[in-house]
């Protein structure tokens, strides 16, 4: 393992405590909402917070009482922070420079990885001329250019417009994926922990409460705000064969068999919504009734009050306008058993 | 593409004050200048190259320029550190330090002076082993002139540091730091560079009050031409003595000289950043 | 140094308090041929070396004349000068020298003509410890010593010019103050090894302070003339002042601070 983790900060009314491994050559997103203590962990590795307990150790040694200079880390703020009084090309020598590399020679690999990342012709201007997808490349070149052993990207992507986000997203990819050191990226995305990553670590209220590779944390999320995350609905209940008793009333029939505790999902799409009670299939049917909707994607997304269980659908514009759907209206939703995935809690 | 938004040339642009700012702006700026004015109205221009050449007018301009330069050397050295520290948000007993520094500038000057004996003069708490030892005491030379402007003028340079270092994204720092800069290359090569438009305002702040410095140096220093005899000093004597016309067309010197140092200092500084 | 002269000036005024008593009366027949009445207040523009002096003079005048009241203006004479010739308001002005009482009137701005009330004469004075070993005015040619003198620019400057040349000796000044009581200060404080300041300043100092005279000081001695001013609003009042300053009550006070009789 490039670096192994135990990170734990303690804050009044708030505590981290994160164990965190890394291998070369892996990317790890940290995925959760704000303020789960993503920041405070990368903020931790850096070296730009100390620890209350735990450890961090990096390619073999342990760093944690060592300075963030001394660490061989480098790092992709949100905001860039690039130096504003230094040139693309002199922000991005700073590392090599100061690791004492001389000035001519830090100058030629600032050079190298600037047009590496795609801004070569941008060397001599000041951050504040770039556009923030050209200063985000810079600020990735600077971070890789003093080549450390581990790069950390606190939410890369957020500060650009979503054009720039995609192409700064693919590019970023192929960075990381000859990067040979291992990296940890922080995100509230899931898009970019799913683009970027090969595993996803989601972290809520200072824990780790999920993690797998993207497709797995995609597909069986295990809290509510992955489930949110990833765009599906999430349910919990004891499952006997094909028969699931949902936590808080109400039963499902799936067509995977399972025991015990476990987690139901389905789409969204998956929903089929009726004005009245359908009446070919008896199973998976609930009448419930419309709280929100919102346009999503060229779809509709209405959040239905199933008997208490808050219930994600996507409906076509054409169904919403022709059911005369709106907050309050009554409906029935129904779910094919197919479409539900079970797996255990 | 179409701008989403023009400004309009109605109604309360941003190039029109309001009156409730425009009248006292313009007070203000004709309560500090006209007194000025008035000095170069009355300044004896006819007299002016028999006086100017007569009272060792030119020793007193260069010694005050040197002073003020060194004291400002001096305060650059010692009040970017200070305020550096000041500007730490976890320093203990932080706004008792901040007053202690403003005292200078609620001091009156020649009080400054007299608590500058107490420590550096002759009999001083640091100046009697100092002159016990190497036979050299501050009062009476060049030197001390330099420590009393410094002594006054410090305050100026601390205060503009430490806001602009407050103003400063520290954060700048960090990325420093992980980028595997040492303590002394982050100052350097950061910190300082991102403050660098608050020194300079400050230096300048700091020379001009030095520049004008004269309580605390006629006090300490005393006054002799050619070591101790600044500009100010030479004012004040021309006033007290015959010619009290020589003391304004001093001043309007003294004033013309600093006007036009700042001002190529300024144009200096304005290319470069 | 300015600690002490307090206790100087209490001092004083007991001497004063009694001479004026004796002294009031015929001070009051003179300026009886005047019409109007004294009473009211003045303010008297006068010598920074007159300070402990005049402030007594002014209380024992109150006493002697109810119903006045006497502020005061010290500084150094030519600031007064200054201070008058562009029209600050004052009813009598006591000048340290001759010279800048003329600059006062040859601006027209005295009513009648000065009249000297004391006289004082220099006097070397040296930290009580005297480090310098100074003995006489020849020592001021030390270049190793520490030598404060006024500028020449002002009257105890002028002073010390003359009497340096009665005594043929090119002094060494490390400093050259703006008035008597800054060069005293540097010997009060230590800084200087001597000066050469009025023997009235040196009494002030009390004990910090040591006195040494040497003959050449006759040489260079200061005229202190007193006038009421024109401006006046109160010229009866200012004219009694002037007057109880140049009686023997007066007097005696000025030559119990240190200064010469006329």
């Amino acid at each position: 393992m490039t670096v192994d983790a135990r990170i734990v900060v303690h804050r009044s009314g708030w505590s981290l405590d994160l164990e965190l491994a890394v291998g070369a050559g892996e990317v790890v997103a940290l995925l959760g909402p704000n303020g789960a203590g993503k920041t405070t962990a990368l903020r931790v590795l850096a070296g730009l917070q100390p620890l209350d307990a735990g450890h961090v150790v990096i390619a073999g040694e342990t760093v944690t009482d060592l300075p963030s200079a001394r660490r061989s880390v480098g790092v992709v703020f949100q905001d860039h922070l690039l130096f504003p009084h230094l040139s693309a090309l002199e922000n991005v020598a700073f590392g090599p420079r100061a690791r004492g590399v001389p000035a001519a020679v830090a100058r030629r690999t600032a050079r190298e990885w600037l047009d590496r990342v795609g801004v070569g012709e941008h060397a001599a201007a000041r951050p504040r001329t770039l556009s923030g997808g050209q200063a985000q490349r810079v600020a990735l070149a600077r971070a890789l250019a003093a080549e450390p052993r581990l790069l950390l990207l606190d939410e890369p992507l957020a500060a650009l417009d979503a054009r720039t986000r995609l192409t700064v997203r693919s590019d970023l990819r192929r960075h990381l994926a000859s990067f040979g050191g291992a990296a940890v990226l922080v995100t509230h995305d899931p898009f970019d922990a799913m683009v970027l990553a090969d595993r996803i670590v989601v972290v809520e209220d200072g824990a780790e409460v999920q993690t797998g590779t993207p497709a797995e944390v995609s597909r069986r999320p295990r809290t509510e705000y992955v489930a949110r995350l990833v765009g599906l609905n999430l349910l919990r209940g004891v499952a006997t064969g094909h028969h699931v008793d949902v936590d808080g009333g109400g039963e499902l029939v799936t067509a995977d068999s399972a025991f015990g505790p476990v987690y139901a999902a389905f789409r969204p799409a998956a929903v089929s919504v009726y004005p009245e009670r359908p009446a070919g299939s008896p199973r998976n049917v609930w009448p419930g009734r419309v709280t929100t909707a919102e346009p999503h994607g060229d779809a509709v997304r209405i959040q239905v009050d199933a008997a208490g269980l808050p219930v994600l659908v996507d409906c076509t514009t054409a169904a919403v306008a022709e059911l005369g759907l709106g907050p309050g209206s009554p409906v029935w939703l129904s779910v094919k058993a197919s479409e539900i995935e079970v797996y255990p809690s | 593409m179409r701008p989403l938004l023009r400004a309009r040339p109605t109604g309360g642009g941003p190039g029109r004050a309001p009156a409730f700012l425009a009248v006292p702006a313009v007070l203000a700026l004709a309560f500090l200048v006209l007194p000025l004015a008035g000095l170069v109205l009355r300044a004896p221009w006819r007299e002016a190259p028999e006086l100017l050449a007569g009272a060792g007018v030119g020793q007193a301009l260069r010694l005050s320029l040197l002073t003020a330069s060194a004291a400002t050397v001096v305060c650059l050295l010692l009040g970017i550190p200070l305020a550096w520290l000041l500007a730490r948000p976890d320093l203990p007993g932080r706004s008792a330090l901040r007053a202690l520094v403003t005292v200078p500038l609620v001091l009156p000057p020649v009080v400054g002076g007299v608590a500058l004996f107490t420590v550096l003069g002759r009999t001083g708490l640091i100046g009697r082993p100092l002159y016990e030892l190497t036979g050299f005491a501050f009062p009476f030379t060049t030197a001390g002139v330099v420590l009393a402007e410094a002594f006054v003028a410090l305050p100026f340079l601390v205060l503009a540091v430490e806001g602009a270092l407050r103003a400063a994204d520290r954060r700048y720092e960090e990325a420093a730091a992980t980028l595997g800069a040492s303590q002394w290359t982050v100052f350097r090569r950061v910190t300082l560079p991102l403050v660098a438009p608050g020194v300079a305002a400050g230096a300048v702040l700091c020379w001009a009050r030095a520049l004008g410095e004269f309580g605390a140096t006629i006090t300490f220093a005393g006054n002799f031409p050619g070591s101790t005899q600044t500009m100010p000093l030479a004012v004040y004597q021309a006033l007290e003595g015959a010619d009290p016309r020589a003391a304004v067309l001093l001043s309007v010197l003294l004033l013309g000289v600093s006007v036009a140092v700042l001002g190529l200092l300024r144009d200096q500084w304005v290319n470069r950043l | 140094m300015t600690t002490r002269r307090p206790l100087a000036t209490v001092l004083l005024a007991g001497v004063l308090l009694s001479a004026a008593a004796c002294g009031s009366g015929s001070s009051a027949t003179k300026s009886g041929g005047d019409t109007e009445k004294v009473a009211g207040s003045i303010t008297v523009f006068a010598a920074a070396s007159l300070t402990g002096t005049f402030t007594a003079l002014g209380t024992a005048f109150e006493k002697a004349h109810p119903g006045t009241e006497v502020g005061f203006n010290f500084g150094a004479s030519s600031t007064l000068a200054r201070q008058l010739t562009e029209g600050a308001p004052g009813d009598v002005f006591a000048a340290a020298s001759g010279t800048t009482m003329a600059t006062v009137t040859k601006a027209g701005a005295a009513a009648g003509t000065p009249a000297v009330f004391a006289r004082n004469r220099l006097e070397i004075a040296v930290p009580a410890a005297n480090p310098g070993h100074v003995r006489g005015p020849a020592d001021f040619a030390r270049p190793a010593l520490r030598i404060a003198m006024c500028a020449p620019q002002v009257p105890c400057g002028a002073a010390a010019t003359k009497a340096f040349a009665a005594a043929g000796i090119t002094p060494r000044p490390d400093t050259l103050e703006q008035d008597v009581k800054a060069t005293l200060a540097k010997v009060v404080s230590g800084e200087a090894d001597a000066a050469l300041v009025y023997r009235t300043d040196v009494r002030a100092a009390g004990t910090a302070v040591r006195g040494l005279d040497f003959p050449e000081a006759a040489k260079a001695v200061n005229d202190y003339p007193i006038v009421a001013l024109r401006s006046s609003g109160n010229a009866a009042t200012a004219a009694a002042f002037r007057d109880f300053v140049l009686s023997p009550a007066g007097r005696s006070a000025l030559v119990a601070a240190g200064f010469d009789a006329p």
